[in-house]
């Protein structure tokens, strides 16, 4: 088995693994990006909308435009980005295992950034196992990437950002969606999106659920009730809804496995999908030299992702000592200054908290290793 | 949804429209199928209207894709002789060979 050596080796070619890879390699780091899919972007090439924020958020870009910049930017920057690539296993706390192709080798890096991304939740309900039922970002990826409607009449369960605005996307192509459905007794995503689906004709029944997918061999339709106050069914709200496509928009949860068998400790936070891995505010977890960007970390959005990434790049730059200190920490404190700027207002605040949670949780811990 | 009828998205209103499109043929179960190149099979296999992948190995229960990114397994199928080879996350190449997984696709005679 062949054994190689880099300064930087980052998991995941996604939003945040790019800008990671970007920063740290023209910084002057040696840089290696690896991702297992046969093209780099993660979740950016199959989003289509235009992104929110502000001019260096890139807001008012579509996310797959974004996906092309960053792929142009990381060619420049000189970081080698390897396909087909899996990693297996973090061992020793700073060496990978990589399976290429049909290639087996080591990588052992002075620090890794672990950006593997976030995957759907799952919800189970009666006939929920039918070919038909699937993620909304199956769904997405199907429609945008693959140019191919899963279905024709489509049923979403859940109406945060993810379903809303996969439900709009599959109207563009050409899919019918009867109704969205959410079990809170409000809309969950933005306002922007919710009045797009509304004019278009859409009804979002809100405290409603689906109780079950029918069909022979696939879906062929879906019973959907009525929810009260403490969430049960109210008896006789029942109705059939006939579709061919369930899409489930409920939540998504970090990737954090191979942080986890390298032994970064890890925090329950339900806002941020579940187990993330505890980090400072550079991003480095309690495993020195490991740091974590992007959903990983805690589910957000694809421009927290890039922000993520970006700290990331820049904290390894530093702790390699590749830029100078004074300035490493103002560039540093514009990628936060930016973070926060994102996780603002009614729907952004809840992440803020949730994410100084998981900074303090790191510190507490290492108060705690300090005094033993 | 009929097995002719195709789901191909050729024009869209903010994606580039498809255009000149090479075609590749992969065979499921035996029959030709259409394919765009570069394509997921599991895309392919939808666009023919086929959306059962695979059946369970103790309850024998359709499958078809759940997450297409290759995270949750339930596309498996036989892929060139392969089994369980996620085909959300496998591309189409020519004259390639997709097959129904029955259970754990090794041998049909385990999962009885
Ligand atoms: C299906 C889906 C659809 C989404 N749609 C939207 C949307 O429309 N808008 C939005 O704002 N947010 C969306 N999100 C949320 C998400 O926050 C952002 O899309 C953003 O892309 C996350 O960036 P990331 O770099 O953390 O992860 P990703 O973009 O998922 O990138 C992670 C990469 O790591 C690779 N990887 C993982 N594990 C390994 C391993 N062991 N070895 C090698 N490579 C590995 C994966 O192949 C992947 O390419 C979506 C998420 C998903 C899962
Ligand atoms: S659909 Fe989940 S692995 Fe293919």
């Amino acid at each position: 088995m062949k054994n190689f050596e880099t300064e930087v080796a980052i998991i995941g070619a996604g939003s945040a693994g790019l800008c990671a890879g970007i920063q740290a390699a023209n910084a002057g780091a040696k840089v290696m990006i690896f991702d297992e899919n046969h093209l780099p972007g993660g979740q950016l090439f199959k989003q289509i909308h235009k992104f929110f924020g502000s001019r260096e958020h890139r807001a008012g870009i579509r996310g797959y435009e974004i996906g092309k910049q960053l792929l142009d930017e990381v060619e420049k920057s000189g970081a080698d980005v390897h396909l087909n690539s899996v990693v297996y296993g973090i061992f020793d706390g700073n060496t990978l295992g990589v399976v290429e192709g049909d290639n087996h080798y080591s990588v052992k890096a002075k620090k890794i950034i672990i950006a593997s991304g976030g995957k759907e939740n799952y919800l189970p309900f009666k006939g929920s196992t039918l070919p038909g039922v699937m993620g909304a970002g199956a769904a997405q990826t199907m429609v945008n990437v693959n140019r191919v409607l899963p279905g024709k009449e489509v049923i979403m369960v859940g109406s945060g950002n993810v379903g809303l605005i996969v439900s709009y996307q599959l109207m563009q192509a050409g899919a019918n969606v009867k109704a969205i459905v959410e079990a809170a007794p409000s809309i969950g995503g933005y306002g922007v999106h919710a009045s797009k689906i509304c004019r278009a004709g859409v009804p979002i029944k809100v405290r409603h659920t689906v109780l079950e997918a029918y069909g022979e061999n696939e879906v062929e339709g879906a019973v959907v009730a009525e929810l009260d106050e403490n969430w049960n069914v109210v008896p006789g709200s029942e109705q059939n809804i006939a579709c061919d496509t369930i899409c489930l928009a409920v939540g998504l949860n970090p990737m954090s496995e191979l942080a986890y068998i390298a032994g970064c400790e890890m925090t329950y936070i339900p806002l941020l999908g579940g187990h993330v891995p505890m980090h400072d505010e550079n991003l480095e977890t309690t495993v020195p030299g490991i740091y974590v960007a992007g959903d990983v970390t805690g589910v957000e959005e694809a421009s927290t992702a890039m922000e993520e990434g970006n700290l990331a790049g820049i904290s390894v730059a530093r702790a390699l000592g590749l830029i100078n200190d004074e300035e490493g920490k103002e560039i540093a404190d514009n990628f936060r200054n930016r973070m926060l700027n994102l996780r603002s207002g009614a729907f952004g605040e809840g992440r803020r908290i949730a994410k100084a949670t998981q900074v303090e949780a790191f510190n507490e811990f290492q108060a705690k290793e300090g005094a033993k | 949804m009929g097995e002719k009828e195709q789901r191909r998205i050729i024009e869209h209103p903010i994606l580039p429209e498809l255009k000149d499109i090479k075609k590749v043929t992969i065979y499921y179960d035996d029959k030709p199928i259409e394919a765009m190149e570069g394509e997921a099979v599991a895309s392919a296999l939808m666009n023919a209207g086929i959306r059962s992948f695979r059946k369970t190995v103790k309850t024998h229960e359709p499958r078809g894709i759940f997450c297409a990114i290759g995270r949750c397994t339930d596309c498996m199928m036989i892929v060139d002789g392969k089994p369980n080879t996620r085909t959300c996350v496998t591309y189409v190449v020519d004259g390639m060979r997709v097959q129904n997984q029955n259970g754990f696709g090794i041998d049909s005679e385990v999962v009885k």
